[in-house]
């Protein structure tokens, strides 16, 4: 095998930060090659020198490219060169069409009038190779981010894609669409794709990768062949220190049931359909409890329309919280009645980017820092600067802006302005998502701390492998329902899968079509 | 480096408003050169000038306090011009037609405004119609109610008390006289009040924790404040004291600044105009907050309709044209971002003095309307261009 790809020494500064210093990485034609790191590590640094976002000159350092040396001075330059990003945040155009999509800024025209009739045809033969079937004319944003993701590859693939960069590709995606990246990955090197993937699942890695480098502040700390791959030395190159278990370690304290919901339905926004029917279930005081199932499944709409009706219409159902009946008819009647709903997107539901960290710790109880409605700032920065200790959130100050925090410090954040309503109940909605494994065990802590205060905590997770070793109990939903629980001792990924398929062929009846059941499944 | 990044945060959040206020001072510095400078020098700080340009930008700067809540909140308001001329038509066929006295007359045009300040909300907050749409047409609707209620002519003459309020001064109360005695006691409480409000600021923020400004800006910035108020506040003493429209944006400059920065409403408007679905699931009302900001909007704009009938002596079908621009350009001046979330009551006060000083200044210098609105509208873009390159810069 010969290097498709050096990069030897790189080295970049910001003002004030040295963000990569002496980085090497070879990438052999026809690898995959993963980059693992956490948040901050310098990854996308390197990938941003790599395709001439950061121009040839403005850092230090070598890049050879199919033996020679590479000057990119922007991303046309890289590729023109079939060096190809996929990046996190999809970067299509959701009004448009896929072909359209496809073909964007290299269009199939001649003199400026487009060929559409080729322009389909030739999106049709693209999207077979990566196994989709949709009509090229669909908008874009009519898919699921499953096969939008998809549709960017094969964008890649139009282009004569040679080395194919993909940064965090399954962050937003479901297990079933997950898999199906990872095996068109695999085909795509079978036939000669040279691959880089930047992921944060080391489940995926170790599925995929030939090697591994790890990155950490900026500098390469190890490369590692296919037979040395193990997600426990990964972790330690990444955190710089041994991590002997994912789950921090508690002794539960479960008291008087805290919230009971019954009976819950709740109608789509838009469309006649119901999403939530009859759904059910109770937390206990100092209980972990988890919601788990499919995306889709209607995880996330159950608890915000549980939280002041902010999803859905014609919602009906009992919830009582302590025993007693509760209002939960507005946000503020369901922060009033002690429940807190720490969303799934907290870039755009959770916080006010620009905004530093005391104004968004105090959003949700201004009149715990006001007297008649006069704000104290003083007390503001108090509580703030409490929680900034108690969370251990990194930064100079609690005046530094929410947008320039990493991930886990935002969520920190989150987590912080929720606390400082005192609720009894806390829904975390995917509180780990896009946060890296050092990251992710402190808001584990967080949550282990909260169950001991004697609150009770729900956690909705796609990860299985972190709602198995969270929760003392697993509600499993499907299709709106809540099908069954599982104890912690019962629960395991195989059970849950179980109820679910089991659930799927109840309701149809019969198995009518095995391999639409399949997919739907696996 | 994270001590380095403090200071030049702060800097940077203090950067514009002491920029604003530099650049205000410079302006009035050129002019005044400028014009010392001619064949026939002018003063251009003579009492005369500075009394009217509070009385000429009054409305201005009245409009650009409410329109600062409505940018922030995320939205815009074209129609304040077209109110500010219904309402003052209002107050005319109140007060001249029907002969209603002043003080029964000028609390029912505030209502009128805060009226339809709420029906033009209700469409933006409850509907969730774009304002800029809704307000384009109150500005289309409310300019033809003007010429309608006016049936195409003017009303007019005011009695005195109804003119008072934009062409008088204060009466000196100590007897004095000359120089006014009162206007010297206010401008000397000013600045008191000024410095101890910045000390006690400072204490606190100390006690609490938070860096506080450096000492050098805070003392630079004060001793600036202190000439400038008493240099305005002697000037008008020796000519005939404050006029009473400075004290109405004085009084209504202090409710806002206070309002925006320290009430639980006020923040959250800003919080709205941020993030609007986070501070919805905060559970705060952010319909409400919008509906309240244009409510409020509108009475500010019946207020500055006022103020301009009365100073022009007669309400007519075309006052208050082009007002909603010299508004919004104060606003972003201002340091306003268009996408809400941002700006200060003190820096969009200090961009209307900025409009209103050139506006003066050039006219004093007979330059044409032409080369003033060639001028001003760069002067909009360059403000705004210095902001967003500094946000680069930072970011």
């Amino acid at each position: 095998m010969t290097a498709l790809l050096e990069m030897r020494r790189i080295g970049k500064s910001f003002p004030g930060v040295k963000a990569l210093d002496q980085v090497n990485l070879t990438v052999e034609a026809g690898e995959i090659h993963a980059i693992c790191g956490e948040n901050g590590a310098g990854k996308s640094t390197l990938m941003k020198v790599l395709s001439g976002v950061y121009p040839a000159g403005t850092y230090e350092g070598e890049i050879h490219y199919d033996d020679a040396l590479a000057s990119f001075r922007s991303i046309r330059d890289s590729e023109a060169k079939g060096i190809i990003i996929i990046h996190q945040e999809l970067a299509l155009v959701p009004l448009l069409s896929i072909a359209e999509n496809m073909f964007l800024g290299n269009e199939v025209a001649s003199r400026g009038v487009i060929n559409w009739a080729d322009a389909w045809a030739r999106t049709s033969k693209l999207l077979a190779k990566v196994g989709l079937r949709e009509n090229p004319q669909v908008p874009v944003g009519k898919l699921g981010v499953g096969k939008q993701q998809l549709i960017e590859i094969a964008k890649a693939l139009a282009k004569d894609v040679r080395l194919l960069i993909l940064d965090e590709p399954t962050a937003a995606l479901q297990e079933n669409d997950s898999a199906k990246l990872l095996d068109l990955m695999l085909e795509l090197k079978a036939q000669g794709v040279t691959q880089i993937i930047i992921s944060h699942k080391l489940n995926e890695i170790r599925r995929v990768a030939d090697r591994v480098t790890v990155i950490r502040d900026g500098t390469t700390v190890s490369t590692m062949t296919k037979d040395e791959i193990t997600e426990d030395r990964i972790i330690r190159d990444m955190v710089g220190r041994d991590m002997e278990n994912r789950y921090p370690a508690r002794t539960p304290k479960i008291g008087e049931v805290l919230m009971e919901v019954k009976g819950w339905n709740v109608t789509h926004p838009e469309q006649p359909r119901q999403v939530i029917s009859d759904a059910g279930f109770t937390v206990r005081r100092g209980e972990i409890l988890g919601i788990a199932g499919l995306m889709g499944s209607g995880r996330t709409e159950l608890a915000m329309s549980l939280f002041g009706r902010s999803w859905g219409r014609n919602i009906t159902g009992e919830v009582r919280i302590k025993g007693e009946k509760a209002d939960l008819s507005s946000v503020s009647a369901a922060i009033h009645a002690g429940l807190a709903y720490v969303t799934e997107d907290r870039k755009s539901l959770g916080l006010i980017l620009p905004e530093p960290i005391a104004k968004n710790v105090s959003l949700a109880n201004l009149s715990g820092i006001a007297e008649r409605g006069v704000l104290s700032r003083g007390r503001e920065a108090q509580v703030a600067e409490g929680y900034r200790r108690a969370m251990r959130i990194r930064t100079p100050s609690v005046y530094q802006q929410v947008g320039n925090l990493s991930g886990g410090n935002q969520q920190k954040v989150v987590l912080s302005k929720w606390l400082f309503t005192e609720p009894d109940v806390l829904i975390l909605d995917e509180p780990t998502r896009g946060i890296d494994v050092g990251a992710k065990y402190e808001i584990y802590n967080i949550m282990n701390d909260l169950a001991a205060q004697g609150r009770g905590v729900v956690m909705i997770s796609s990860e299985m492998p972190e709602i198995l070793g969270m929760c003392d109990r697993i509600c499993v939903m499907n299709e709106g329902r809540i099908i069954g629980e599982l104890s912690r001792d019962e629960a395991s990924q195989e059970a849950i899968m179980a109820m679910i398929l089991r659930d799927g062929i109840l309701r149809d009846g019969i198995l009518r079509d095995g391999a639409a059941n399949g997919e739907r499944v696996a | 480096m994270s001590e380095e990044k403090g200071i030049r945060a702060h800097l940077g959040g203090h950067l514009r408003e002491n920029g604003m206020l530099l650049a205000l001072l410079a302006i009035v510095a050129f002019f005044t050169i400028l014009l010392q400078l001619r064949e026939q020098p002018v003063n251009f700080l003579q009492p005369l000038n500075i009394a009217n340009l509070f009385l000429q930008n009054g409305h201005v700067i009245i409009l650009a306090l409410g329109m600062l809540l409505v940018i922030v909140a995320g939205h815009i308001d074209l129609s304040v011009g077209s109110v500010a001329a219904f309402t003052g038509a209002f107050a005319a066929w109140a007060i001249v037609t029907l002969g209603l006295p002043v003080w029964l007359a000028v609390p029912m045009t505030l209502v009128v405004g805060g009226l339809i300040g709420a029906a033009q909300g209700y469409w933006v907050a409850y509907w969730r119609i774009p304002s800029f749409i809704v307000t384009l047409a109150g500005m289309l609707v409310f300019r033809g109610a003007t010429m309608w209620m006016l049936a195409g002519q003017n009303i007019g003459p005011f009695p005195r008390e109804f003119q008072f309020m934009a062409n008088g001064y204060l009466p000196d109360l100590t007897g004095i006289g000359k120089p006014h005695g009162l206007t010297l006691i206010l401008s000397a409480a000013a600045i008191m009040v000024l410095v101890w409000l910045g000390l006690r600021a400072r204490a606190r923020d100390a006690g609490f924790g938070i860096a506080p400004e450096p000492m050098g800006f805070f003392t630079t910035r004060m001793v600036v404040l202190t000439l400038a108020i008493g240099f305005v506040g002697w000037q008008l003493a020796s000519f005939r004291g404050f006029p009473v429209v400075m004290v109405i944006l004085v009084v209504l400059t202090v409710i806002y600044a206070f309002f925006t920065e320290n009430t639980v409403a006020g923040r959250r408007i800003y919080a709205l105009g941020g993030n609007e679905k986070a501070t919805k699931l905060s559970g705060i009302r952010t319909e409400r907050m919008v509906f309240l900001c244009f409510v409020n909007m509108g009475v500010l704009a019946s207020l500055a309709g006022m103020i301009v009938t009365a100073r022009l002596n007669s309400a007519t079908p075309k006052a208050g044209m082009g007002f909603e621009l010299d508004a919004i350009a104060s606003v972003f001046i201002g340091g306003a971002a268009m996408s809400g979330g941002s700006g200060t009551i003190i820096g969009v006060v200090i961009g209307a003095l900025i409009m209103g000083v050139m506006n003066m200044g050039m006219s004093m210098m007979s330059l044409g309307i032409d080369y003033q609105q060639m001028i001003k509208g760069l002067v909009l873009l360059a403000a705004v261009w210095f902001d967003i390159y500094n946000k680069q810069k930072r970011g």
